[in-house]
């Protein structure tokens, strides 16, 4: 096991008053690994993601992202980790090319990386006759792919997605999920909260969150061996309604 | 009463939403609009409430046209818009009397409708609608839907972005709405809940793929779908890929969905093959087809 642990999360806890939202939860992340991060609406998974990227504070609990502290590194965390979500992912109002430019700009890129990185980018992704287009009149599927693509302009060791493929449709979710092996297979770390379990089963390791507490955390095989399910989504069901 | 659609187009400037829709929903039967974003659901929903008008085509709702019946559905339809669709800053309790006051009645007179649905959400009777956790809100909505007791009832992506245990429980509320002779025409961008309605509509692209039965739906899957696992999966996806027989190549879960261009294929030469390409851990065996490989299928 020499592999290195990117995420390290120990008794992490975020109280709001007398509730206790994240309650206790450890774990560990490899560099590489693409780690599921289930639970119910309501579970705590947003809460904690927030702890984890820098954004929210921890009531208590150890944590570090990329080696750096969540309590006093928070500033590093957002450098070295990438973010998206179905809710926030780029600007409607600006063209393919301009969100491009303008988050390699927020990270600090040399203008000419990001010449190279958006022309590449817009190869890569087959978008070169909607480059000057406003991102708001592309296909949700498209913008996600962008968006996800865009995430990793900067080379973060850890990228984070919340529901990347809410409302996608079938092919596009796949083509989707096929860049995320290929991040991995190259090294970055894909953190991914989903409602579909079918992706759940894409991830090499799954946790499920119930009621802010971490239930349970393996790889999808073993989980639904432990839980004498067929498929990842009989083993949620039987969790989470617990 | 059902819901009947004739040739309806409708076209925002260039992008054609619907083109040319035809269909048919029995009367108490569960019909799913199962699609992606972007298919035309919505737009079809809103021309069915009356919300909106249809470019070409007619269409009648509970026996009454769309256009020159508009009042008489109104009065006679439950509308859940995909969008949260309630008062933030009214309470559960005010939401409802709103809606069901609107409709001139009382929540008293139909309680018995939403009972099930009601119940559950009673207890935070007192709590801003904008408060409520997304399962909450989703009853909520639908309640004020019924609270008139509509003879047909539209549900424009109820579950998207809800976890599978509140997926579930909305199902199940809906398989009981059925028996209380309600319509319901309802759209999901999960495949997986295709097999919960009576028949549906795959569409996408403003077009209708195919409608039959679930059942029907996957028995009309023509090629032969193998399950296939290596270690590697992403190595095994570009494999498969490049390899010059494949037909489609889908991740499914934890296997890939493999179908292959010759009528006479041999799981043997693809073993061989990804053997060539030092995959390991190799695993292939036959499966049957879900809606979604053949959403997929019809798609391309």
């Amino acid at each position: 096991m020499s592999k290195s642990k990117v995420i390290q999360v120990e008794g992490l806890t975020k109280m709001f008053g007398d509730f206790a939202a994240v309650n206790s939860i450890t774990f560990e992340v490899e560099k590489g690994e693409i780690f599921g991060f289930l639970g119910a609406n309501g579970a705590g998974k947003t809460t904690a993601i927030k702890m984890l990227i820098g954004i929210s504070h921890p009531t208590s609990g150890k944590a570090t992202v990329a080696g750096f502290d969540v309590y006093t590194q928070t500033e590093y965390i957002k450098k070295n980790i990438g973010y998206m979500s179905q809710k926030f992912a780029l600007y409607d109002d600006l063209t393919v090319k301009e969100n491009i430019i303008f988050f390699g700009g927020i990270y600090g890129l040399p203008r000419k990386i990001i010449k190279e990185k958006s022309g590449t980018l817009i190869q890569e992704l087959g978008l070169e006759n909607v480059a000057n287009q406003l991102v708001g009149y592309l296909p949700l599927g498209w913008k996600q792919k962008l968006s996800f693509s865009v995430s990793l302009i900067h080379d973060p060791k850890i990228v984070f997605l919340d529901e990347p493929t809410g409302g996608v449709d079938p092919i596009t979710r796949r083509q989707f999920w096929e860049m995320i092996y290929k991040a991995a297979n190259q090294g970055t770390t894909v953190f991914v909260t989903t409602h579909y379990m079918d992706e759940a089963e894409y991830c090499d390791r799954v946790s499920i969150m119930v009621n802010g507490k971490i239930e349970a955390l393996d790889t999808p095989k073993k989980l639904k061996e432990q839980f004498q399910a067929e498929r990842m989504n009989d083993v949620f069901l039987k969790l989470a309604r617990g | 009463m059902g819901i009947s659609i004739h040739n309806i187009s409708k076209s925002y400037k260039d992008v054609k939403a619907l083109q040319d829709i035809s269909f048919e929903v029995k009367p108490n039967e569960l019909f799913g609009i199962i699609g992606p974003d972007g298919a035309g659901k919505t737009t079809l929903f809103r021309i069915l409430t009356t919300l909106l008008f249809p470019d070409q085509g007619t269409a009648t709702v509970a026996g009454f046209d769309v256009i020159k019946d508009y009042k008489k559905i109104r009065n006679s339809v439950g509308y859940m818009p995909g969008k949260f669709s309630l008062y933030h800053d009214l309470t559960v309790e005010e939401n409802l009397n709103f809606f069901a006051t609107i409709f001139g009645t009382t929540i008293e007179e139909n309680y018995d409708l939403i009972k099930d649905i009601y119940v559950q959400i009673e207890p935070f009777n007192d709590r801003r609608a904008g408060k409520l956790s997304g399962g909450m809100k989703q009853k909520l909505a639908l309640s004020c839907a019924l609270i008139h007791k509509p003879k047909v009832l539209f549900l424009d992506e109820p579950t998207t972005g809800v976890d599978p245990v509140s997926r579930k429980e909305f199902w199940e509320m809906l398989k009981r709405l059925q028996q209380k002779n309600i319509t319901i025409l309802v759209s999901t961008p999960y495949m997986d809940e295709a097999a919960l309605c009576d028949r549906v509509a795959l569409i996408q692209d403003g077009k209708i793929l195919q409608i039959d039965t679930p059942k029907a739906i996957v028995k009309h899957y023509h090629k032969s779908i193998y399950n296939v696992r290596s270690a590697n999966m992403y190595q095994l996806i570009t494999s498969l890929k490049a390899y010059e027989h494949h037909h489609s190549v889908y991740p499914f879960g934890e296997f890939v969905h493999y179908t292959d261009k010759r009528s006479d294929f041999n799981p043997a030469d693809l073993i061989a093959y990804l053997k060539s390409k030092n995959l390991s851990d190799i695993y292939i065996e036959r499966t049957e087809a879900t809606i979604e490989d053949t959403f997929m299928e019809l798609a391309i």
